[in-house]
């Protein structure tokens, strides 16, 4: 059988029934990556060994006929700033270039509780501070749908990676778009779950506040499968909420008939491409012609929400940046003759250009004399941006947006313009600041055969609806 | 112009940043360009709108208390329950530049 472009419950059944073997699927992936990935550099560094012997165990449960986990037997890459025990994770910096982290991040370890077996780790824009994966310190991830484009970012890799069959998911993370920005611009499915539904504990932190992990996979139905294998509540990660984990896969079959769904001419003013203008208002006719109900909303404060994301993620990773100082872990200048000048020649050789410049402008933001200025206005803001949409879910379930305003840029494009790479992002950051779920459902293509992406907004703790909306719109277009 | 020359010096001396010449200059030019686009947030009068740290500040938290007390629901008792060990010494320093069996070595830190 054919077992590269398999969906989760496809490639566990063939296991479960015998059909391939979870070794024949791991080999099959990294004879792929042998062959693609040269020219799309998605990968970092395979973790064959760790693979091979997670899939040896899946086959032997399988051998003596045990019904297998939900993600048995399913190959799967992970974003580099997730801690693998024993794999090398470098969050896309030189700063971390021989970092071996001794202990696993939760959503990892419970994938593989699950039975996924980890190929390895998937290039991302440095510190998870880009949206085209150009900043990554290891080089850029192309398009595999068109070698001269970027694949968004930061997590590049995983998109690109599911996108060319590399794997059959991977995961990604979002603090301002970085997952579903990718997977628009890929034509894959990217869900983030809502602030606290999946721990964060093991994930190099880069704005805490805002920072998501979450799922990229072929179809809905697997995002919602990844899911609910990673929500919930981790002693680990004070953060992570203690809410139930519904059966999401259960609940997609639902009918949408009768739902609410907002429309907001925010997101669909200025700026945005005359395409996927098109493509995201036939995807809105689709969903009324099943039932959905559209209803206009209005979120009055998106235009300051790029101003405020910038802000507030900066300054968090300002701090959180702060510990890599060539003492423990990461790395450390030659011939430094005392500890102030090691920190700082340590921090100017590890750190990329873009890092550098957030580190700058977080800091500005947060000294003395600009706090207030700066920091604590656009704290003030995010409760605005937050009420904007608490108003607007009193009216409607879900609310649809393009999730990027045009489809994939070329490679250079905007790389010298840190301000027009930032406003790539202007329709996915507002989700990360009020901590609400979304998801980027491939929505069609441009005359070039770019791929396009629907976003759907939920309320807090209800992806369900978000995944059940996605579903709907998938099996109908 | 908002950020001088003299303020990149400050703020990178303060973020533990060397930079180079060209870095500093460039730095200038981004900042300013960014701030002045971070500017448009004063035309929104915030003065009775609360700020927003988190955003478990508002979400799962009891309204009905003040301070930490709101956070009850991610405290736990100071036991290693279900938490993972403490790491061993030598896992603890497997990847440090320098090392010795016990400790991190770091260059003179008291200059005299």
């Amino acid at each position: 059988m054919d077992v590269i472009s398999l969906t989760i419950d496809a490639a566990r059944s063939a296991i479960q029934e015998r059909k391939t073997t979870a070794l024949a699927l791991a080999e099959a992936h990294y004879a792929r990556i042998q062959k693609e990935d040269g020219q799309i550099g998605a990968f970092l560094t395979l973790s064959k060994e760790r693979a091979l012997e997670q899939a040896d165990r899946i086959d032997r449960m399988a051998a003596e006929g045990k019904p297998l986990p939900p993600l048995a037997g399913v190959p799967v890459g992970i974003k580099d700033v997730m801690s693998t025990r024993g794999v090398r994770t470098t969050a896309g910096s030189r700063i971390l270039e021989k970092y071996i982290p001794p202990y696993d991040c939760t959503a990892v370890a419970r994938l593989e509780a699950a039975g996924a077996v980890v190929l390895g780790k998937m290039n991302c824009d440095e510190f998870a501070m880009g949206s085209s994966n150009e900043n990554s310190g290891y080089g850029p991830v192309r398009n595999p749908r068109d070698l001269t484009r970027v694949p968004g970012g930061s997590s590049g890799g995983s998109a690109a990676a599911v996108a060319a069959d590399m794997a059959v998911f991977t995961l990604g993370s979002d603090t301002g778009g970085s997952i579903r920005q990718p997977a628009s611009f890929c034509g894959v499915v990217g869900l983030m779950p809502t602030y606290g539904r999946v721990s964060r504990y093991g994930l190099i932190a880069f704005a805490s506040s805002l920072d998501h992990i979450g799922p990229l996979t072929k179809t809905v139905k697997d995002a919602a499968i990844v899911l609910r294998t990673i929500a919930g509540r981790d002693p680990m990660d004070s953060t992570s909420a203690e809410v139930p984990v519904p059966n999401y896969a259960a609940e997609l079959e639902k009918p949408v008939r009768g739902l609410k769904l907002g429309v907001a001419k925010e997101y669909l003013g200025e700026g945005l491409d005359e395409e996927v203008r098109a493509a995201v208002e036939s995807a809105i006719e689709k969903l009324k012609g099943l039932g959905c109900e559209i209803v206009p909303v209005s979120l009055p404060h998106t235009p300051y929400a790029i101003p405020t994301y910038y802000l507030i993620a900066t300054a968090e990773a300002s701090s959180n940046l702060a510990r890599y100082d060539g003492v423990r872990y990461s790395h450390r200048a030659r011939g430094v003759k005392t500890l102030s000048e090691m920190y700082r020649r340590s921090r100017d050789e590890g750190f990329g250009p873009e890092v550098k410049r957030r580190i700058m402008l977080g800091t500005y933001a947060l000294s003395a004399g600009y706090y207030d200025a700066y920091y604590l206005k656009a704290q003030k803001v995010r409760t605005l941006l937050t009420r904007d949409f608490e108003e607007a879910f009193t009216k409607v379930d879900a609310i649809l947006t393009p999730t990027s305003p045009t489809a994939a840029f070329r490679l250079g494009e905007k790389s010298n313009d840190p301000l027009a790479m930032y406003l790539a992002d202007i329709y996915t950051v507002t989700a990360d600041l009020a901590g609400i779920p979304g998801i980027s459902v491939p929505c069609g293509e441009t005359r070039e055969k770019l791929p396009i992406g629907l976003q759907i907004l939920g309320k807090h703790f209800d992806e369900a609806t978000v995944l059940r909306v996605a579903h709907a719109y998938e099996q109908a277009a | 112009m908002k950020v001088t020359e003299k303020d990149v010096a400050y703020v990178a001396d303060l973020a533990n940043l060397e930079l180079s010449e060209d870095e500093r200059r460039g730095m200038l030019r981004d900042l300013n360009s960014i701030l002045d686009y971070v500017d448009r947030l004063n035309e929104l009068d915030t003065s009775d709108v609360p700020p927003m740290a988190q955003v478990s500040d508002r979400y799962g938290v009891d309204e009905a208390k003040q301070g930490s007390e709101r956070f009850a629901y991610a405290s736990r008792e100071d036991v290693l329950e279900g938490l993972r060990k403490s790491l061993p010494h030598d896992e603890a320093l497997a990847n440090a530049p320098d090392a010795d069996e016990h400790f991190f070595r770091v260059p003179k830190v008291i200059e005299r």
